[in-house]
């Protein structure tokens, strides 16, 4: 039984007496890439947390189609805007995870070098995870997702802090992922790059999900009118 | 002044001449107290960092009790390690009354909460850090500890120095448990103790001198090392 789709019913995360996610209902379908946007604030990190299971919510339901069994390996992975290695070397970090995940140990070498060599990263395997560039380090953080081959993939703003050659390089890896089967959902502030990457958009605002659309429609005729006066804002030209 | 430079000339001829005696005392202080690093270390960074990423009921209150055990009097640990160790005692048995065991018994149980109480600290606090990423992987809190344990490890030299800074130091433990035994159980600290009630200043002067050198020798190779190693890993 596949993961997807993932179900959220009025689902709800307050901090406080202030609510965050406020009643968010959707279905994550797989195949489609799904791209999260919206102003700061509107609660898109908190979304994608819930859903990978970092947070639990105040209220409401998170359903997956099949859940995972707690101490079976994860189905799923996310990548941070700032991801966190460990201080070992390259390899050696993509090895630990695929132990996590109860990979057997035989195989864990392989398996880390061929995800190395798919985000262009053989080179510097060897090398200590944490003196790697920023880019080296995210396209690590992928890596380390590649080898473990979830179904779904979480991603929260991974190029915020890179420069455009480290972004495209990130995005190339993305593509791949998603092309070999990994459902892709993704926060980003880049407006570019969700056009690039996503198939449908969610927009969100103030902790609720006001419009939902494919992308190309998205950025041309938004149909509500926080999504416009977002758009208007981002939009340099 | 003369005392001083009387200590120094002292410490010379007795780091010059080799005395077999002397040479006993530092080793068997060595020993002692590297002994009882291990031992502490061995329970308290899987201890601390146990606790560092698990959430129980009490667990504030343990954390400030074990802060607050950093501060153990050594004599009062001295005094209960006797209590079990003496004839009449529940260890009676073991004989270990006045022999090297004892004294590493006690200093690790004087070290062991400085270890646990440091490691709860640096591993909790790397936690926030890495909490998210771990569990996003699938890492249970037993594995987290490990793993956290193995990234923080040139943290851990640091705590390991002030254990043993702690125990190489101390002397209330080791002279209750230890009896200052001359050739048994004499360590540096007891015997500056005996020098100086002695009257003999200088030679309590030139051991604690000897044991000031040892202690920041450690010290100065734990830092390289460390530099090192933060220079290659991050």
């Amino acid at each position: 039984m596949t993961l997807l789709p993932l179900q959220l019913r009025d689902v709800v995360f307050a901090a406080g007496d202030r609510r965050i996610i406020d009643g968010v209902s959707l279905t994550l379908d797989a195949e489609t890439r799904t791209v999260i946007v919206g102003p700061n604030g509107a609660g898109k990190s908190v979304l994608l947390r819930l859903c990978h299971g970092l947070l639990q919510p105040s209220a409401g339901m998170i359903r997956w189609n099949a859940p995972e069994l707690p101490g079976a390996p994860r189905r799923q992975a996310m990548v941070f805007q700032r991801p966190v290695l460990l201080r070992r070397s390259a390899l050696a970090n993509v090895v630990h995870a695929l132990r996590i995940a109860g990979a057997p140990w035989r195989q864990r070498e392989d398996r880390a070098r061929e995800a190395l060599r798919s985000v262009g990263l053989t080179a510097l395997a060897g090398r200590p995870a944490r003196v790697l560039s920023g880019g080296e380090q995210q396209r690590l953080a992928l890596a380390r997702v590649w080898a473990l081959r979830p179904e779904v993939l979480f991603l929260d703003e991974p190029t915020a802090s890179l420069d455009p050659g480290a972004t495209q390089e990130i995005e190339r890896v993305i593509a791949a992922l998603h092309a070999a089967g990994t459902k892709i959902v993704m926060v980003t502030h880049n407006l570019g790059q969700a056009r690039r990457l996503g198939d449908e958009i969610l927009f969100l605002h103030q902790g609720r999900v006001v419009e939902r659309a494919p992308a190309d429609r998205f950025f041309l005729r938004p149909a509500s009118r926080e999504a416009a006066q977002f758009l208007e804002g981002q939009l340099p030209w | 002044m003369s005392t001083l430079s009387e200590a120094a000339t002292q410490t010379l001829g007795l780091l010059a001449d080799a005395d077999p005696r002397l040479v006993g005392i530092v080793l068997l202080s060595l020993r002692v107290s590297l002994a009882a690093v291990a031992i502490a270390a061995c329970i308290g960074f899987p201890l601390g960092a146990t606790i560092a990423v698990s959430r129980f009921p009490g667990r504030h209150t343990l954390v400030v009790v074990l802060n607050a055990s950093m501060g153990l009097p050594p004599v009062i640990v001295g005094l209960l390690v006797y209590l079990l160790l003496s004839r009449a005692g529940p260890l009676g048995a073991f004989g270990l009354l006045f022999t090297p065991a004892a004294m590493i018994i006690a200093q690790a149980i004087l070290i062991t909460p400085i270890i646990a109480a440091l490691s709860r600290q640096v591993v909790e606090d790397a936690w926030l850090e890495y909490r998210e990423q771990l569990r996003s992987l699938g890492e249970t809190r037993l594995g987290a500890a490990v793993t956290l344990l193995w990234d923080l490890r040139f943290s851990l030299v640091t705590i390991v120095l002030a254990g043993f800074g702690r125990a190489a130091g101390e002397v209330g433990a080791v002279i209750i448990v230890g009896g200052n035994i001359d050739g048994v159980t004499r360590v540096m600290t007891t015997a500056i103790a005996l020098e100086t009630s002695k009257g003999d200043l200088p030679l309590a002067l030139g051991l604690g001198g000897i044991l000031l050198a040892i202690v920041l020798a450690l010290n100065a190779a734990a830092f390289v090392v460390r530099e090192m190693a933060q220079r290659r890993y991050g």
